[in-house]
C-alpha cells in the first residue's frame, strides 16, 4: 500500500501538521512501509467477527448529576500561551 | 418547472442538568464570567478523562420517548474529530452509529392548504425523527475587530464555560415542505421539550438552536436535489424567513439552469439573506471512532419502561384534555397548549374560576396583546392567574364593566397591583343600582328628543347613541347591561 | 548503600529507626549526583520538596504514628503523569513548560502513602517508542552499558531503578513500555490488567491500551506498589470496580502443579538465540519447582503488531489533537495567517518525528475510505487475539515468553528505521491488546546485558502472575548490578 505525497498532504492538513517538502517525501515512504506491514491484517477472515474497541467487560459507568467545584481562574489560565480578560486569546480564525 | 421543497432540520437542545456532560462543573453558565465554570475535563487539559452524567442520558431518552422514538438497548459514545478553537479537545464526544434514540415522529398541525393537498381547512404534517443523540456543547468565541464578526476580525477570545454542557441533537427526516411547517415543527419540539422540563429551550440564550438542510427537486422526483445547510437562525421567525429566502434562491439558481453548490450558509437577519462563508472549503472528514475513554451503555427494557412512566402529559394530550374537560374548541385548546407556560397559566386560573371560555378570551385578548406589545413571555407577566381570575370575578359581580376592565388590566399589567386595589384606589365602581340608572336614562331621553323620534321612526342606530349618552354622563361607570335593559323598557 | 535496597527492606530500617527518611532521601540524591550525568534518567529533579516530604515522614515516625509500607520511599515518576505544581512534559517540546494544577490518580495514591517523589523521568515523547531516543530533550543510557538504550518508552524510570537512582518508579505501558525497558535494564516491571490502575492524569497515548504500573527492584516491591495504586477511580470511566486483594499474599514461592503455557509464536525466528536460551533455562527452573510446562499456540498473535500499529496511532491521533497551542503548551512564534496556520506550525514545531509519524498513520487509518480496511479490521483482529488468549487460559494458569526479542541495542541502531524499532514490542503488544496482566523479571545476562522473562496471566489474575514471578525470583536469585 503506497501512499502518495498528495495523500500525505491531505492527512497532514487533517492532522494540522505543516510539513516541509522533505518531510512529506520521508513520511510518504515510511508510512507506505508501515502500512504494507500493517496490511497483513487484511489476510484474516473477520466476516462474523465483532470489533473490539474495549477489552473491558463493563458498561453503564455514570456520574451522578451533582455540581463540583471548578478550577480557580488562575489555574484555568496558568499555562495559557496568550490571554486577555480572563479568556484565551487566539489568532483570527479565518 | 414545478419544484417540491424538501427540508430537514437538525435541532440542538442544551439540557438543564445541574452539572456538565462529563464533569462536575455547573451547567448553568449563561451570562457568567468567562472560564469560571471550567475544570481540567471540560478544558481538555492533558490526562483528564470524561465520566458521563447519568441524568443527561435519562433526559435524552425521555426526549426520544416523547418524540415516539425507539430507545436503543445498546448505545455508545464516539469521537468526532475536527480542529476548532471552541472545542477543548479538538474532538467532540458525540454519538455516531448507535444514538440513544432513533425512528420517531412528530405530528404538526398546520392551517390552510398543504402544498400537495386539496383541503384548505388545514392538515397534519408528520415529521419523521431520524435520531436523537447526546453530545457535549462547545465553548464560545468572541471576535475582536471592527465588525465583531469572524470575517475581518483581528483576533478572537475563547470562553469555555459552555464547553461540555450536555447537548441533545434531534435530526428529522427530510419531511418538511414549507418554511411555515419548519417553524411550526420547531415550536412544537420546543413545546414538547418544555413539557418534559429537561431544557430551558431559549433560542435567544442559545439553549435551542436550529440548522436546516434545504433542497428542491422536480415535483414527482424521488431523488433529492443538492442541499444547502442553513445555520444561525436565532428565532422561530428567522427559521421561517431564512428558509423562504433559501428556497427562493434555490429556485432562481435552478431556473437559471445552474447548479446548487453544496455548502453551509449563514442567515443574516439584519440583511435578510443567507450568505456563504467562503473560507477555503476543506473537505470535512470527522474520522468518527468509538470513544475509548468511555464504556458502552446498555439501557434495559425495564429501565426504558420505568422512564416512560415518568413522562409528563405532553402537548397533544393536554390539548385533547382541554377540549374534553373544558369544552374548548380545537382552535382555543391548540393556542392554550402551544407552550407549557401558557397551559400552566390557564390551569392555574381554572382552579379558582370555572368558565374556561372567559379565561381563554381574556388570555388571548388583553393578556396576549399586552405581552406582545411589551415583548414579554407569559411567565414574566405581572398579571398572574390570581390577578386575572379576580378581574373576571369583578366583571361577573357587575362591580366593573368590560370597558373599565380594560383600563384596570392595563394598570395591573404595568404595576402588578391586584384589580380590587386598583378599583378601590380609583373609585371605579359600576353603577348597578336600577333606580339611579333610571334617573339618568330619564334625563337623557328628555334632553335628546330628536334621537328618540329617530328611534321611533325605525332608525336602530339612535339606540346606540342614547346608550352612549348614558355612559358618558356616568363616566362609563353605569352597568351597560342595565342601561340597555332600562332603555328598552322606556322606549316602546 | 541505602540506595541499593528495596522498599520492603528500607521500610524495616525506617520502622526500627536505623535510618531516617531524610537520610535515605539525601543518600539517593547523592547517588543521583554521582551517576545521573552518565545515565540521564531524569528530566527534572525535585530535591527540595522531596526533603520536606521525607521530613514529614520522620515527624510521623517520631510521633509514633503508623506509617505505610511505602512511607519515605524515594520514588521516580514517568513524566507523562501529571504532578500538581511540578512540570509535566511527556518529553515533548509541546509541553516543555506545562505545569499541571492537578495530580494523576496513581501519583495521588502514592502521595497518600507518603512516598517521597524525587523527580520526573525521561521517556519517548508521548510514550511513543521503544528506546527513549524519541525524547525531545535527551537520550537516557542503559546503566549496564552506556552505549545502549534503556528501552522504552519508560526508559528513564527503568534506568533510574537499575542505577539505584530511585527505589522504585512508576511507568506506563501501551505496547510494552514498562516491561520492555524493565527487561533491558534488568529490573522488574509490571503492566497490570487494563483498567486496574486508574488513568486519570496519565497523559493519554492510546486510551484503550494505556496502563500504569510499577518498575521495581524485586517482585515484593511490585506487589506493595500494586496494593497502593490499584482500584476504582470515579474520575476514570474505564477503571474497574473490583475488589483489590492484598497482593503480597501471592508471594508464596509455591508453584507446584502450576500450568505454564509457552506460546510458540513468542519463541520463533525473530527472537535472539541467546535470549531464547535464557528463557529455556528459566522454564527448566519452573519445571524443577513442580510446574507443568507445555507449548501452546496463539495463532493470530502474529497479526498483533500490525493491529497495534493501526489501533494505537488511531487513538493517539485523536488524543494528541488537544495540543494545539490554544490553552496550554507551545504556540508558534512565527507569523500566522489564521488558526489552521497557527495549529499546523505549532504542532510541527512541538512534536518530534515519531509522534508526527504516528499521528499521520492514525489519521490515515481513521480517514474516509480507509476506516474499514485499517482501523475496523484491526479491531476485529484484536477480537481474534483476545479469543486466542481466552482459549489457552482455559487450560493454562500463565503464559511465559521472552519480554524483548533482543537485549539492549545500541543507541542509534534502530532509530532511522521505524519498522525495525516497532519489532522490539512483538512479545509485549499482545498483552495490551488483550488487556491482560504481564510482568517482566530478570532471568540472566547475555553478553553482559540483562534478559527479561515475561509472565502473562488471566484478566485480573495478578495474584498468579506475582506468585509465579516471585517463585522464580526466589529460586533464580538474580543479584547482578550494573557497574557504574
Amino acid at each position: 500500500m503506497a501512499i502518495s505525497k498528495k495523500e500525505v498532504e491531505h492527512v497532514a492538513l487533517l492532522a494540522r501538521l505543516s510539513l516541509s517538502e522533505d518531510e512529506k517525501e520521508k513520511f510518504a515512504k515510511q508510512l507506505s512501509q508501515i502500512l504494507e506491514h500493517a496490511g497483513k491484517i487484511a489476510e484474516f477472515d473477520t466476516k462474523d467477527i465483532k470489533p473490539t474497541s474495549h477489552v473491558l467487560p463493563i458498561k453503564n459507568v455514570f456520574r451522578k448529576d451533582e455540581e463540583k467545584p471548578s478550577l480557580s481562574k488562575e489555574d484555568v489560565l496558568l499555562n495559557a500561551p496568550a490571554k486577555e480578560e480572563g479568556m484565551f486569546r487566539i489568532p483570527k480564525i479565518i | 418547472m414545478d419544484y417540491e421543497v424538501v427540508i430537514g432540520l437538525e435541532i440542538h437542545v442544551e439540557l438543564n442538568t445541574e452539572s456538565k456532560m462529563f464533569c462536575g462543573c455547573s451547567a448553568r453558565v449563561f451570562g457568567e464570567e468567562p472560564n469560571t465554570f471550567t475544570c481540567p475535563v471540560c478544558l481538555g487539559f492533558p490526562g483528564s478523562l470524561p465520566v458521563p452524567n447519568e441524568k443527561a442520558v435519562e433526559y435524552t431518552a425521555k426526549i426520544g420517548l416523547a418524540l415516539n422514538c425507539n430507545v436503543a438497548g445498546y448505545t455508545k459514545f464516539d469521537r468526532k474529530n475536527y480542529f476548532y478553537p471552541d472545542m477543548p479537545k479538538d474532538y467532540q464526544i458525540s454519538q455516531y452509529d448507535l444514538p440513544i434514540c432513533y425512528g420517531g415522529y412528530v405530528n404538526v398541525e398546520m392551517e390552510g392548504l398543504a402544498p400537495e393537498g386539496s383541503d384548505p381547512r388545514g392538515y397534519v404534517r408528520r415529521v419523521g425523527i431520524t435520531r436523537v443523540h447526546l453530545e457535549e456543547d462547545t465553548g464560545k468565541l468572541t471576535h475582536i475587530g471592527e465588525s465583531g464578526r469572524i470575517g475581518g476580525a483581528d483576533y478572537s477570545l475563547v470562553d469555555f464555560n459552555r464547553a461540555g454542557v450536555p447537548l441533545v441533537e434531534v435530526v428529522t427526516e427530510p419531511d418538511i415542505r414549507t418554511p411555515d411547517e419548519a417553524k411550526a415543527f420547531a415550536q412544537k419540539l420546543k413545546n414538547i421539550i418544555e413539557h418534559l422540563g429537561v431544557s430551558d429551550c431559549d433560542m435567544e440564550e442559545g439553549s435551542l438552536r436550529c440548522d436546516a438542510n434545504v433542497s428542491l427537486r422536480p415535483k414527482g422526483a424521488k431523488e433529492l436535489g443538492t442541499k444547502s445547510e442553513v445555520k444561525n437562525m436565532n428565532s422561530f421567525r428567522a427559521i421561517q424567513r431564512a428558509l423562504a429566502y433559501e428556497i427562493e434562491r434555490h429556485g432562481e439558481v435552478l431556473e437559471g439552469g445552474e447548479r446548487i453548490v453544496q455548502e453551509t450558509r449563514h442567515w443574516d437577519a439584519a440583511k435578510n439573506v443567507t450568505m456563504s462563508l467562503r473560507s477555503k472549503e476543506e473537505a470535512h472528514d470527522y474520522r468518527y471512532f468509538p470513544e475509548p475513554d468511555l464504556v458502552p451503555m446498555e439501557l434495559s427494557k425495564d429501565w426504558i419502561a420505568d422512564l416512560r412512566k415518568t413522562l409528563p402529559e405532553l402537548p397533544d394530550a393536554r390539548k385533547k384534555r382541554f377540549m374534553e374537560i373544558y369544552k374548548l374548541s380545537a382552535y382555543d385548546a391548540e393556542l392554550l397548549t402551544s407552550s407549557k407556560a401558557m397551559g400552566d397559566y390557564f390551569e392555574e386560573c381554572i382552579k379558582s374560576y370555572s368558565d374556561a371560555k372567559k379565561i381563554n378570551n381574556l388570555m388571548m385578548g388583553e393578556l396576549s396583546m399586552h405581552l406582545n406589545a411589551a415583548n414579554l413571555k407569559i411567565e414574566e407577566s405581572a398579571v398572574t392567574p390570581k390577578h386575572l381570575v379576580q378581574l373576571l370575578k369583578l366583571i361577573d359581580d357587575g362591580q366593573i364593566s368590560g370597558k373599565m376592565a380594560k383600563d384596570v388590566f392595563k394598570e395591573m399589567f404595568e404595576t402588578g397591583k391586584l384589580p380590587k386595589i386598583i378599583v378601590e384606589e380609583k373609585g371605579l365602581v359600576q353603577i348597578s343600582n336600577e333606580e339611579e340608572i333610571e334617573k339618568i336614562v330619564d334625563m337623557v331621553l328628555e334632553e335628546n328628543q330628536k334621537a328618540v323620534e329617530e328611534y321611533k321612526s325605525g332608525k336602530g342606530r339612535a339606540f346606540g347613541f342614547l346608550v352612549g349618552q348614558v355612559m358618558r354622563l356616568t363616566k362609563d361607570s353605569a352597568n351597560p347591561r342595565l342601561v340597555n335593559k332600562i332603555l328598552r323598557k322606556k322606549l316602546p | 548503600m541505602l540506595h541499593k535496597l528495596t522498599a520492603h527492606e528500607l521500610h524495616k530500617k525506617l520502622m526500627n529507626k536505623e535510618v531516617s527518611a531524610v537520610e535515605l532521601c539525601k543518600n539517593v540524591f547523592e547517588r543521583i549526583g554521582v551517576v545521573e550525568e552518565k545515565v540521564k534518567a531524569y528530566l527534572s529533579l525535585t530535591e527540595e520538596p522531596a526533603l520536606s516530604m521525607a521530613n514529614e515522614v520522620d515527624e510521623k515516625i517520631k510521633a509514633g504514628n503508623d506509617i505505610s509500607h511505602l512511607s519515605g520511599i524515594p520514588t521516580a515518576i514517568k513524566d507523562n503523569m501529571c504532578t500538581k505544581g511540578v512540570k509535566t512534559t511527556c518529553a515533548s517540546k509541546i509541553l516543555e513548560n506545562f505545569i499541571p494544577s492537578y495530580s494523576s490518580t496513581a501519583v495521588k495514591r502514592l502521595f497518600n502513602e507518603d512516598i517521597v517523589m524525587l523527580g520526573k523521568t525521561n521517556m519517548d515523547e508521548f510514550a511513543m517508542g521503544s528506546s527513549t531516543e524519541n525524547s525531545a530533550f535527551w537520550i537516557t543510557s542503559n546503566p549496564w552499558n552506556l552505549k545502549t538504550v534503556p528501552g522504552g518508552s519508560s526508559g528513564g524510570s527503568a534506568a533510574a531503578v537499575a542505577a539505584d537512582e530511585a527505589v522504585f518508579a512508576l511507568g506506563s505501558d501501551t505496547g510494552g513500555s514498562i516491561r520492555q525497558p524493565a527487561s533491558l535494564c534488568g529490573v522488574v516491571g509490571m503492566k497490570p490488567t487494563y483498567g486496574l490502575v486508574p488513568r486519570y492524569g496519565l497523559i493519554a497515548f492510546a486510551s484503550s491500551l494505556d496502563q500504569i504500573g510499577p518498575i521495581t527492584k524485586d517482585v515484593t516491591d511490585c506487589a506493595l506498589i500494586l496494593n497502593a495504586i490499584c482500584g476504582k477511580d470515579l474520575m476514570d470511566s474505564t477503571s474497574l470496580d473490583t475488589e483489590i486483594p492484598d497482593y503480597t499474599r501471592a508471594l508464596t514461592a509455591d508453584i507446584k502443579g502450576l500450568k505454564i503455557g509457552v506460546p510458540k509464536e513468542f519463541m520463533g525466528e525473530g527472537i535472539d538465540a541467546k535470549v531464547k536460551k535464557l528463557v529455556n533455562d528459566a522454564l527448566k527452573i519452573f519445571e524443577k519447582m513442580g510446574a507443568v510446562i507445555e507449548e501452546v499456540s496463539l495463532p493470530h498473535v502474529d497479526a498483533a503488531l500490525s493491529a497495534y500499529y493501526l489501533i494505537a496511532p488511531a487513538e493517539a491521533s485523536s488524543n494528541l489533537a488537544r495540543f494545539d497551542g490554544v490553552r496550554y503548551g507551545h504556540r508558534t512564534k512565527q507569523k500566522v495567517e489564521n488558526m489552521v496556520d497557527m495549529y499546523s506550525k505549532t504542532r510541527a514545531e512541538g512534536f518530534g518525528d515519531e509522534v508526527k509519524r504516528r499521528i499521520m498513520l492514525g489519521t490515515y487509518a481513521l480517514s474516509a475510505g480507509y476506516y474499514e480496511a485499517y482501523y475496523n479490521q484491526a479491531q476485529k483482529v484484536r477480537t481474534l487475539i483476545v479469543d486466542d488468549f481466552n482459549r489457552v487460559f482455559e487450560k493454562y494458569d500463565v503464559l511465559v515468553s521472552p519480554t524483548s526479542p533482543t537485549v539492549a541495542f545500541k543507541v542509534g541502531e534502530k532509530f532511522e528505521n521505524p519498522l525495525k524499532m516497532y519489532m522490539s514490542d512483538i512479545c509485549t503488544i499482545p498483552a495490551n491488546l488483550a488487556g491482560i496482566p504481564g510482568i517482566s523479571i530478570p532471568c540472566g545476562l547475555a553478553d553482559g546485558l540483562p534478559v527479561g522473562l515475561q509472565i502473562m496471566g488471566k484478566t485480573l489474575d495478578e495474584m498468579t502472575v506475582l506468585r509465579t514471578a516471585y517463585a522464580f525470583e526466589q529460586e533464580f536469585g538474580f543479584k547482578e548490578k550494573p557497574a557504574l
